[in-house]
């Protein structure tokens, strides 16, 4: 790489405007966000200004991108370990500082640690040698039978990935089943994976809409809300039990899904997606100025929990005439043992959408989906009538919103309008989207990331969401087209499925 | 004669706004022919295939299909229908296929309505019960004879966007023989191909002809595709009929040569061309 660039060395005046472009970006990107604080003092509610931090956030940016240019010109292998190693320290310096949360002016926390005591001393050290170890080695020039090499693997593991999907789904669902056996005494754990396999439900039935027939929908929110309502509503009205209501909330989501969709069936792409974004909050509105039936705002609470299939209860005192769960299987009686049937209740709803919606890929209705996302007009040349499929998809996609709803209300025990905002919507699409249009196991790795991830580093405060970004922009540079991109073909003649993935990835 | 007719297009008008595109054309397309409608660019002839395979419903005239069991209406069925209930179907100028699917796949989406019927709406399908299995290799048979016979049977597995451009023409008369039509209409199905794969195409659709006994309604620019297959030849120019005949008949037709070389006599400019010409003064 050095000869390569020997001849076309930046000039020094180039590289410092280079630097103070990157200093002012970083003084713009830190000043709100680390240089300004609020306080909570006696006197009230004051603004702290934090230039130390500022100030380090543009020492880091600058020793940082000096490193890549020194990198780049192919000057010394050292300097570049030296610099990155500095701007190690910079960053570390920052963090440390930041979770003070103290304006008076402190000496940096890397001299107090180096000479403090022998045992801080040593940690230090090492943890600059391995830092200046990482960026020395890791910084070495490729050679191109290298990078040729890497690139070779990284097409090898799409390859071994698009041929074992049947396998890496079946491992995942292993894991998924046996996982209560791992993490059985903690509650939070369980609390988690339920609310992640919501979210994989909910993508998964989002799926069918957006990723398959290629309809964008920003609403899907409201046939959850319809769901969740369904089941809240004929439960407290009508004392319907949950097994007898899980179908019809399915059914009532599968009916607004074809009234969604009647009017929008003209409409695609923004158009669609502006309605479809309209139509999730009439819904919200609705339910929170409907106050006679739904209780507006206040929502609807103690809402029933659901029984072991009718054949015994989860509560500690069980009502007259029927027993609990505990006696029934004849052990002893544990609150765990109703959040562990809600997960397999979930795990089962959200396998059964995706069984579902793998058979319905195969079948003429499936195909159909997928060439109405490709060509509506060459559909209406084949005989495709794209009203009835169009709407199929739309009330295929709400059913299972409504299944997860009903299933989000009985396991909440209260709901309100404020569960279901836009936001959701918004979170299921990027669940999707970012998963890979289409593609059912982006969508599990899309949910874990997404959902389980931020609540996971709940200690890190607003500032997950700052990481989350970062972690959105990265997936769109390095991944546009989502995690797993692939789209599998519903039937093959010539080929095997290994064959044709080898031949694409060449 | 009259009772091996196939289409009977009669006074068929179509206007956007003020723009007639076709001013009363009849025509009749016979029964195992190939019938070429030409003409010069804007001609009105693409609009022509849109009234008949629903994309537009005619302003004025009558367009009778003339299935096994009697005649049928075409501008009185909505869109999708035609294809579906009698049997038209037609390719585009510019390729439509389903290029993020399969070859194969292409040609199973397009017996769409016959597997949706034995799939019972997909709830019967959804557990593999019933006539769907045998459906399904009925037409995944249908498939591979289509996909033989316009040679694609080694990229049944492509992606149809990774087909070269000629394969991608076949690839989507093929599909529409798969929607097991009666009529054919072909847009301008040589355009782009070299002279063999011309050549090709003739064969290709001489056989749909002699072998399937199917009517095709061709456009098309290319003489040397019209002029050795087509039995009929239809010329259309700004939306009117100018001639209609057998190949040779037509070629040697004056008012045909006119409308593609263009008058000898300034005066006779179309009367549009004339007016622009004097709203712009610059011009003369």
């Amino acid at each position: 790489m050095s000869s390569a660039f020997a001849s076309s060395r930046t000039s020094g005046s180039e590289i410092v405007k280079e630097l103070a472009f990157f200093a002012v970006i970083a003084l713009l990107m830190s000043v709100m966000i680390l240089g300004v604080e609020t306080v909570d003092r006696p006197t009230g509610l004051e603004l702290a200004v934090r230039w130390d931090l500022v100030l380090i956030a543009i020492g880091s940016t600058v020793i940082g991108r000096l490193a890549l240019i020194v990198r780049r010109e192919g000057i010394s292998r050292l300097a570049q370990a030296i610099l990155i190693t500095l701007a190690a320290v910079c960053v570390f310096e920052m963090f440390v500082r930041f979770r003070e949360m103290d304006d008076r002016w402190a000496p940096p926390v890397v001299l107090d640690m180096a000479f403090g005591s022998v045992s801080s001393m040593i940690v230090t050290l090492c943890f600059l040698a391995i830092v200046f170890a990482i960026a020395y080695f890791s910084m070495k020039e490729k050679s191109a039978a290298e990078v040729d090499e890497s690139t070779k693997l990284s097409s090898k593991i799409q390859v071994a990935y698009r041929s074992n999907t049947k396998k890496i789904g079946l491992i995942g669902i292993i894991f998924f089943i046996i996982f209560p056996f791992l993490f059985g005494e903690n509650r939070s754990a369980i609390d988690l994976a339920t609310l992640v396999m919501i979210y994989i439900m909910l993508g998964w039935g989002l799926n069918i809409v957006v990723g398959l027939a290629g309809l964008l929908d920003l609403g899907y929110v409201a046939f959850y809300a319809v769901g969740a309502y369904s089941y809240a509503l004929l439960s407290q009205n009508f004392d319907l039990s949950f097994w007898l209501c899980l179908p019809l909330a399915g059914i009532f989501a599968a009916s607004f899904g074809i009234v969604l969709g009647f009017p929008v069936l003209r409409l695609r792409g923004d158009y669609l997606a502006i309605v479809t974004l309209g139509f999730g909050e009439i819904i919200r509105v609705v339910l929170i100025n409907w106050y006679d039936l739904t209780g507006g705002p206040d929502g609807i609470s103690s809402i029933e929990r659901p029984s072991f299939f009718g054949l015994a209860e989860f509560s500690r005192r069980v009502p007259e005439g029927s027993i609990g769960f505990g006696d029934l299987m004849g052990i002893e009686y544990s609150s765990m043992h109703r959040l562990i049937f809600l997960y397999y209740l979930i795990l089962a709803l959200a396998l059964v959408t995706n069984f579902v919606t793998m058979r319905l890929r195969k079948l003429p209705i499936g195909r159909a989906w997928e060439a109405l996302r490709e060509d509506e007009i060459a559909c209406r040349s084949l005989g495709i009538n794209p009203t009835n499929t169009k709407l199929s998809a739309f009330a295929i996609g709400a059913m299972f919103g409504g299944f997860a709803g009903a299933f989000f209300a009985t396991r909440q025990g209260f709901i309100s309008p404020e569960s279901f905002t836009f936001l959701e919507s918004a979170v299921i699409l990027a669940i999707v989207v970012m998963g890979g249009m289409g593609s059912q196991i982006g969508v599990v790795l899309a949910a874990v990331v997404m959902i389980g991830f931020p609540e996971m580093f709940r200690e890190l405060a607003e500032y997950r969401m700052l990481i989350f970004g970062a972690g959105m922009v990265a997936i769109m540079l390095w991944r546009p087209r989502g995690l797993l991109s692939f789209r599998d073909p519903t039937i093959l003649l010539n080929m095997s499925k290994k064959e044709k993935v080898a031949g694409e990835a060449k | 004669m009259t009772d091996n007719v196939q289409l009977e297009v009669e006074h068929l008008t179509m206007r956007f706004g003020g723009l007639v595109a076709i001013d009363d054309l009849s025509f009749t397309a016979r029964k195992g022919e190939i019938t070429a409608i030409i003409g010069p660019n804007g001609a009105g002839k693409t609009t022509v295939f849109n009234c008949l395979t629903g994309f537009y419903v005619p302003t004025e005239g009558r367009l009778t299909l003339y299935a096994n069991d009697g005649p049928r209406l075409l501008e009185r069925s909505e869109g999708f229908r035609i294809p579906r209930n009698n049997g038209v179907a037609r390719t585009f100028q510019n390729i439509r296929l389903f290029t993020g699917m399969t070859v194969l796949e292409n040609l199973i989406v397009a017996q769409h309505n016959a597997l949706m019927e034995a799939s019972a709406f997909s709830l019967a399908g959804l557990f593999n019960l019933g006539r769907y299995a045998k459906a399904e290799k009925q037409a995944l048979e249908t498939a591979k004879f289509w996909l033989n016979k316009v040679g694609l049977y080694e990229q049944a597995d492509w992606n149809a966007g990774n087909l070269p451009y000629g394969s991608q023409r076949r690839l989507e008369i093929a599909r529409a023989m798969c929607v097991n039509p009666s009529l054919l209409c072909l847009d301008e199905p040589a355009a782009g191909l070299n002279p063999r794969e011309s050549a090709e195409l003739n064969v290709l659709l001489q056989s749909i002809r002699d072998d399937q006994g199917i009517g095709l309604l061709l456009i098309e620019h290319d003489m040397s595709v019209v002029m050795k297959i087509s039995d009929h030849v239809i010329v259309l120019d700004y939306g009117k009929k100018i001639a209609d005949g057998d190949p040779e008949a037509v070629k040697n037709d004056p008012a045909v040569i006119r409308a593609y070389l263009g008058e000898d006599d300034d005066d006779e400019l179309p009367p549009e061309v004339a007016a622009d010409l004097h709203l712009d003064p610059k011009a003369t």
